[in-house]
């Protein structure tokens, strides 16, 4: 049992995670680069939309991991998670709210316009630090994480697992979703919070912006790759998967159970969160509708599709359900549930562990094949 | 309080130690659990004492008193429904009994201790129905078993150190598996799984191992081979076996004790059980 330097080591034996990360790799660099350099008129040139489109993607993809690394690992299904993402975004567009400044409508250099409409004359404390960056970008992974870190402690202590616990999840994120809605609350109601102008100081409509936020999205994307790689194939990932498939031996073998659902579970809130941080300025609005509860089924759903348990799979999922829901929602807006729902149903039944699932098995069969055709050969 | 109560109170297991002023957490006063820190100079390492457990107004248990030697190998028998798996539950914390007290050593209380810490302070248990990981390796189900500091961020950055990757082997050698060690747990065999989940206890290396039925399944060699394994671990550490085959406890000849509606009916060597009339009347009765 040698050791070697550690990302040889979790690459070596994930070629799926090589064939993402090269992907990821090409993206990053190509489509900013077609989008900047090549002029508009140009066959290869990637429009602003699109690359914001794609950058979209890959803050859901993001999500769809943090999803995979509870549920699929750990085999707690959390039908919930879309309220860590919107924490995140809310985090993200509180401080792009204050960046405004004074070029909103009512030109309050201090007050976002939806306060100054409500007759506020002060910013309410906890709207106090999100000028800066350093202390949003904090939030961004601290309010999600200490929101799992509450919720988590109360859930697992109580040994509460299975479906019960996906319907408190459920819950958890409508009560979010019924308070966000409220003007009193300070996050713009129902509107949520828009018109942003720009962050660090950049346009936020320029096209290197745009470009920029697509680049941080993949980087980052490959980071949280890297860091929940990292932890599965770490002793920590053979526990949680340990308790996925038999969480009283791995009581009785004397593993807290609860603390690692714990750890799990907050860190994978958290990676949600700055996923949420990594859309609303590329989308440039969050507003209650994040934390609606059909989010989060969606989530479990790309999850599903994509194949649990292997990371990439949920990003691929989360692509593919997300292309398809964009393409779908313009040409038939009425039937994008039922499409959703009949996806859903046709890969719990027929292919339950996703299009990754599928893939692998099909190679295994062509293998079966090739074998059978040489042994044959030399019979 | 009165003279009886006095004596009652110097007389309690958890306070022989009372002249060191044992350490006790805030607020719930619970003792703290320090592994190793057995106690088993009184001959006894498991105390159970008038324990009843009752599942919706069933006694599962009945003012059931038992003691474990240190270091003996016990079998226990009795049919099916007897009590003996609810009896393993309470030891291991997984069950809470209605009434009774449970000790570890004169100083653990066991009713008070959640799984993982009776885990650390040494007790290990193997399941009726055997229950191992099967996504994860011969190899793994070893490693996870390993004693080892089990808190979250240790067992993010553990490595395997030589000395513990000769424990696994060794043990893989032990339970048979040498062979299959990088091979998925879920394809063994029934009997495998068995020997897969008393490798496990082993690599834990506890004071107490619980074993419940180890030999379903298996075939005579198999079995004969497990009654050398589990003959060799007492002295080390205390055995306590639930089987129902006979056979098998005889080939491990020690005290057996026989549950019967959840309290001991009879205890005494193997010939001494066969031959009780009231052994005799519940097992021709059933
Ligand atoms: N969680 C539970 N809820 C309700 N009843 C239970 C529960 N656990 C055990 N029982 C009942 O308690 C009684 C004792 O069960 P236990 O499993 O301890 O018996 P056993 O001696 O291990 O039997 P066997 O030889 O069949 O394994 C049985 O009648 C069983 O149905
Ligand atoms: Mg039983």
């Amino acid at each position: 049992m040698t050791r070697q330097p550690f990302i040889v080591d979790f690459l070596q034996n994930d070629k799926g995670g090589k064939v993402f990360i090269s992907i990821l790799l090409v993206l990053m660099l190509v489509v900013p680069a077609l989008n900047l350099l090549v002029p508009a008129d140009s066959f290869f040139h990637i429009p602003t939309y699109t690359v914001t489109l794609l950058g979209k993607y890959l803050s859901y993809a993001m999500l769809a991991i943090a999803l995979d690394l509870v549920w699929g690992y750990c085999g707690i299904l959390s039908l919930g998670h879309a309220a860590f993402f919107a924490l995140g975004g809310y985090a993200m567009g509180m401080y792009l709210m204050r960046q405004i400044g004074d070029r909103g409508v009512y030109g309050n250099a201090e007050l976002p316009d939806f306060m100054v409409f409500l007759n506020w004359t002060e910013l309410p404390w906890y709207w106090q630090g999100f000028d800066m960056f350093w202390f949003a970008m904090i939030m961004v992974v601290l309010v999600p994480g200490l929101l799992a870190l509450v919720f988590g402690w109360l859930a697992f202590r109580a040994r509460v697992t299975g479906v019960y616990l996906s319907i408190i999840t459920q819950a958890l994120t409508y009560a979010l979703l019924l308070a966000f809605f409220m003007n009193e609350l300070g996050f713009g109601g129902n509107n949520g919070l828009t018109d942003f102008k720009d962050i660090l100081g950049y346009d936020l409509q320029a096209d290197t912006t745009r470009a920029s936020l697509f680049f941080l999205s993949a980087l980052f994307l490959i980071i949280t790759y890297f860091l929940c790689r990292f932890i599965i194939t770490s002793k920590l990932g053979r526990v949680v998967v340990a308790i996925r498939d038999a969480e009283d031996r791995t009581r009785f073998i004397g593993y807290k159970v609860e603390s690692f659902k714990l750890w799990i579970f907050v860190l994978s809130a958290m990676i949600a969160g700055v996923a949420g941080a990594l859309f609303v300025p590329q989308v440039g609005i969050i507003n209650p509708g994040e934390f609606s509860p059909l989010n989060s089924i969606e989530l479990v759903v790309w999850v599903a599709i994509g194949g649990r348990a292997t990371l990439y799979g949920a990003a691929l999922g989360a692509v593919i359900v997300n292309y398809s829901k964009s393409y779908l929602t313009a040409a038939f807006p009425e039937i994008w549930l039922f499409a959703l729902g009949g996806l859903f149903l046709l890969v719990t039944i027929f292919m339950p562990k996703g299009i990754i699932g599928l893939w692998n098995q099909m190679r295994l069969k062509l293998q079966e094949k090739k074998q059978l055709t040489t042994e044959n050969k030399i019979e | 309080m009165s003279g009886l109560d006095n004596i009652r109170e110097m007389m309690r297991r958890d306070k022989v130690f009372d002249f060191v002023e044992q350490k006790r957490l805030p607020f719930t006063g619970r003792r703290v659990v320090i592994p190793g820190e057995i106690d088993a100079t009184h001959g006894p390492i498991l105390y159970l004492e008038n324990i009843s457990v009752s599942f919706d107004g069933f006694k599962a248990l009945n003012d059931l008193t038992l003691y474990i030697n240190d270091g003996e190998l016990r079998c226990i028998i009795g049919p099916n429904g007897a009590g003996k798996t609810t009896m393993m539950d309470v030891i291991t914390g997984k069950t809470r009994p209605d009434s009774g007290s449970a000790y570890f050593g004169q100083t653990m209380d066991l009713t008070r201790m959640s799984e993982y810490e009776i885990a650390h302070a040494g007790i290990g248990r193997k399941f009726q129905k055997p229950t191992i990981f099967p996504q994860h390796t011969i190899f793994e189900n070893l490693e996870l078993a390993m004693a080892a500091d089990k808190h979250v961020w240790p067992t993010l950055f553990a490595k395997i150190n030589a000395e513990q990757y000769e424990r696994i082997n060794e043990v893989a050698n032990t339970i048979g598996l040498t062979d299959l060690l990088y091979e998925t747990a879920a394809q063994l065999s029934h009997g495998q799984k068995q020997w897969l989940e008393i490798g496990m206890l082993l690599m834990q290396n506890p004071r107490v191992l619980l074993v419940d039925e180890p030999v379903a399944g298996m075939t005579h060699q198999e079995m004969d081979k497990t009654a050398e394994l589990l003959k060799s671990l007492a002295g080390k550490h205390s055995v306590v076996v639930v089987e129902h085959d006979m056979d098998f406890v005889r080939s491990i000849a020690s005290t057996v004790t026989v549950l019967h509606e959840g309290s001991v009916l009879a205890e005494g060597t193997m010939d001494e059980v066969q031959n009780n009339p009231k052994v005799i009347e519940v097992y021709l009765g059933e």
